[in-house]
């Protein structure tokens, strides 16, 4: 019976030419097509690091310690939605539903840090005193060059990074974008299937597969993150890379 | 078909507690590569020691998360043809742009 069981939640053994559950598989196949959507768009954010002519730049915007507790938010989401799968197949449905809320309340505080996050980007301004500047950036640097050359007390920039800032601008807000929108996509999901576990049947141990594509989903966008996290905030910032 | 039943036996997939001990040693993980961020004097080093941290996050979701570790292996092979591939999109285009020779 405990076999009988183990081998539903995995989804094998089922009356198809592979033995395995095709939604499974599918959802599969299209994490790893996804993989590969992501990694063009880590390419071309990598090609032209370092290539943008004028604007701010990776070191001039990112916040890592802000950054660093929206990483940790969405680890801690992930945790969570296994929570609900776990629970889910032990037919616990009110903790199933519990740690569905807080998934989706965990991921909806990851899109207000990126919310955050790309409005104070594109809002940055800088404001140098032109007899103390103190350690500039090059493109602090240019701006300082620019105002205090003609006797001003204050040389000021309110040029903040939009898509079509510069190249850093355009590569960083489609990567972080698309990845955003998966979460967003990912919070109507888990939501969906809240709302669906109140209807009577809908949402069972037996159908657990339901809850396990949306999961996978879930993990994925998180295992994204973990590579944009150290690929595109702590390399970009990161002088020698 | 194998089953490895080594943690919750209904499911064969690791139990709450095993998970949220994964949990932790992510958040030490992700402290640790925000520490060693800030440590100027480690230079080029950083590089290799930040991916080494981010690869073990990323197959710690994906082997226990994501149940890789204990699902068919076909899955496996569906997602990491994938990842493969992006790497390589990654490095080639990294070479041919001339960033890294």
């Amino acid at each position: 019976m405990v076999q009988e069981q183990a081998v539903q939640i995995h989804g094998e053994d089922e009356d198809t030419t592979t033995g395995l559950n095709h939604r499974k598989m599918l959802m599969w196949a299209f994490l790893g097509s996804d993989c590969m959507f992501f990694g063009a768009l880590i390419a071309t954010y990598l090609v032209y690091q370092g290539k943008s002519l004028a604007g701010p730049m990776p070191v001039d915007v990112f916040d890592i310690p802000v950054t660093s507790v929206s990483t940790f938010v969405l680890l801690m989401s992930s945790m969570s939605m296994v929570l609900a799968y776990s629970a889910l197949t032990k037919n616990h449905l009110k903790g199933f539903r519990i740690w569905m809320i807080s998934t989706a309340i965990m991921g909806s505080t990851f899109i207000g840090f990126q919310v955050y996050e790309f409005s104070s980007f594109a809002n940055h301004h800088v404001d140098i005193t032109c007899s103390n500047p103190g350690e500039l950036t090059d493109y602090e640097q240019h701006i300082f060059d620019e105002g205090c050359s003609a006797g001003e007390a204050h040389a000021e920039s309110h040029e903040g990074l939009k898509p079509q800032t510069n190249l850093f601008g355009t590569t960083f807000y489609t990567l972080t974008g698309f990845h955003g929108a998966h979460v967003t996509l990912g919070i109507v999901w888990l939501l969906s299937l809240l709302l669906l576990s109140f209807k009577k049947g809908m949402i069972t141990p037996e159908k657990n597969l339901d809850v396990d594509l949306a999961a996978l989903y879930w993990h994925f966008v998180d295992v994204v993150w973990i590579v944009i996290f150290t690929v595109v905030y702590l390399f970009g910032v990161f002088p020698g890379f | 078909m194998s089953q490895e039943l080594s943690g919750d036996p209904h499911t064969g997939h690791p139990t709450a507690g095993q998970y949220f001990r994964i949990a932790v040693i992510l958040c030490i993980i992700t402290a640790i590569e925000v520490g060693i961020f800030y440590l100027e004097f480690l230079g080029h080093w950083m590089i290799p020691i930040l991916f080494t941290l981010s690869t073990g996050k990323f197959a710690l979701v994906a082997m226990y998360y994501m149940h890789l570790k204990f699902d068919h292996k076909l899955f496996t092979y569906l997602f990491v043809t994938g990842f493969v591939l992006a790497a390589f999109v990654i490095g080639f285009l990294l070479i041919l742009f001339g960033v890294y020779t």
